[in-house]
């Protein structure tokens, strides 16, 4: 469940983003590198999000398709094409993304000098205020 | 887009008395052994210690330490490995295993972010950093991230070691960056056993006398400035070295920008 640190990071950094105004939303980007799994982080939030005074906010995730990027020919490729991940290397890249540096290859060409160009990690994409000045603190 | 990161790395180091990085100018001159020695010696003596190999490219930790790391444990975040009671470690062999991980600049700083974000270190004296030698993205990033973080300089007494240790040492100057001191590694023991190593510290401004002096008197400096601060001058310098710097009063905390 190393989802739940990923929503701690969020819930803490939307905290902070807020500066103590009420969030009514807000939008997360999932990259499908990750394989981020989105019931263990939406528990974990609903678990998190009230002690950070944030229990009006409405989570939404949208995923962002991975693509990679080849240095050498120019190549661009997604998930589906990318060779060598078995059930490990899927297990390593969700813990840590730039494993697949260690597992992908260029199709096109071989080379190990590509880029995640999308779909890498979790992300915050937009942060929903409500329309009001910032409430005393607790 | 905001990277939640920063926020996450925050909470995860809240517990983390002092980040120490170990670090070097050039590679080969026991950075990483250093960084496993000191550990190694300091959990002994009942601090409370974790290990980071940032050597992204050139972990080698694990081989010290002699064990094969395999996945963490997951509660609410990855559990650092246990390899030797008392001693909490983290690796990217943990997910790579041996296969070379090829990576540019910002793949490295990734990686880097992702791995302070979702590693547990609970309550620490000390979080000793194994860095990559030189100066690139992931001393900059550690720079941004732990800005209270010290340095400790490894090099060799050879005046190449020397050199671009130096140049270290200058932009961790320029850039506010505390360092803890140079250890000159490898240094002739003076015990009378042959081929054995020992290892000499320089206190914090050891290192502004050391630079920037030119050619051997490079060399010559850190054990001239070395032999006016008895006790640290005897192999196992570094183990003494490490346990007054992490139980200084004087040391810095963890702190966001």
């Amino acid at each position: 469940m190393h989802e739940w640190a990923l929503a701690e990071a969020v819930v803490e950094s939307v905290r902070r983003e807020a500066g103590g105004r009420r969030v009514l939303g807000v939008r997360l980007s999932f990259g499908e590198l990750q394989q981020v799994d989105r019931g263990i982080f939406a528990a974990a939030v609903a678990d998190l999000a009230p002690e950070a005074g944030l229990d009006a906010a409405v989570f939404t995730v949208e995923v962002e398709a991975a693509r990679f990027a080849c240095r050498a020919c120019g190549r661009r490729w997604a998930l589906a094409e990318a060779a060598g991940l078995g059930e490990d290397e899927r297990e390593a890249v969700h813990f840590l993304p730039e494993a697949a540096h260690a597992f992908v290859r260029c199709p096109g060409c071989g080379s190990a000098d590509f880029d995640v160009a999308a779909g890498r990690g979790v992300s915050i994409a937009a942060i929903e205020l409500a329309d009001e000045a910032p409430g005393p603190s607790p | 887009m905001i990277d939640p990161r920063d926020a996450g790395i925050a909470l995860q180091l809240a517990g983390v008395r002092l980040v120490l990085a170990v670090s070097s100018g050039k590679g080969g001159v026991g950075k990483s052994t250093c960084a496993v020695v000191g550990s190694l010696l300091l959990a002994r003596r009942g601090l409370a210690v974790g290990l980071l190999d940032l050597d992204f490219q050139g972990a080698s930790c694990h081989t010290l330490l002699g064990c094969r790391p395999g996945f963490p444990s997951e509660d609410r975040g990855l559990l650092p490995l246990e390899p030797v009671t008392g001693l909490r470690f983290a690796t990217i062999a943990s997910f790579v295993g041996e296969r070379p991980a090829a990576m540019r600049g910002s793949a490295l700083a990734d990686a880097l972010r992702e791995m302070l974000a979702v590693t547990r270190w609970g309550a620490l004296d000390v979080l000793v950093v194994d860095m990559p030698p030189g100066i690139h993205d992931t001393t900059l990033e550690l720079a941004r991230i732990a800005p209270k973080a010290r340095h400790l300089v490894i090099s060799t007494g050879s005046v190449v070691a020397l050199t671009v240790a130096s140049r270290l040492l200058r932009h961790l100057g320029e850039a506010g960056t505390a360092v803890a001191g140079l250890v000159e590694n490898m240094a002739p023991s003076g015990i009378g056993v042959p081929g054995a190593s020992a290892v000499r510290f320089c206190p914090r401004g050891g290192h502004r006398r050391a630079g920037p002096a030119r050619g051997n008197r490079l060399r010559a400096r850190p054990r001239a400035d070395h032999r006016r601060r008895r006790g640290l001058r005897r192999p196992g310098g570094l183990s003494g070295a490490l346990l007054t710097l992490a139980r200084s009063k004087s040391t810095h905390w963890f702190g966001t920008p």
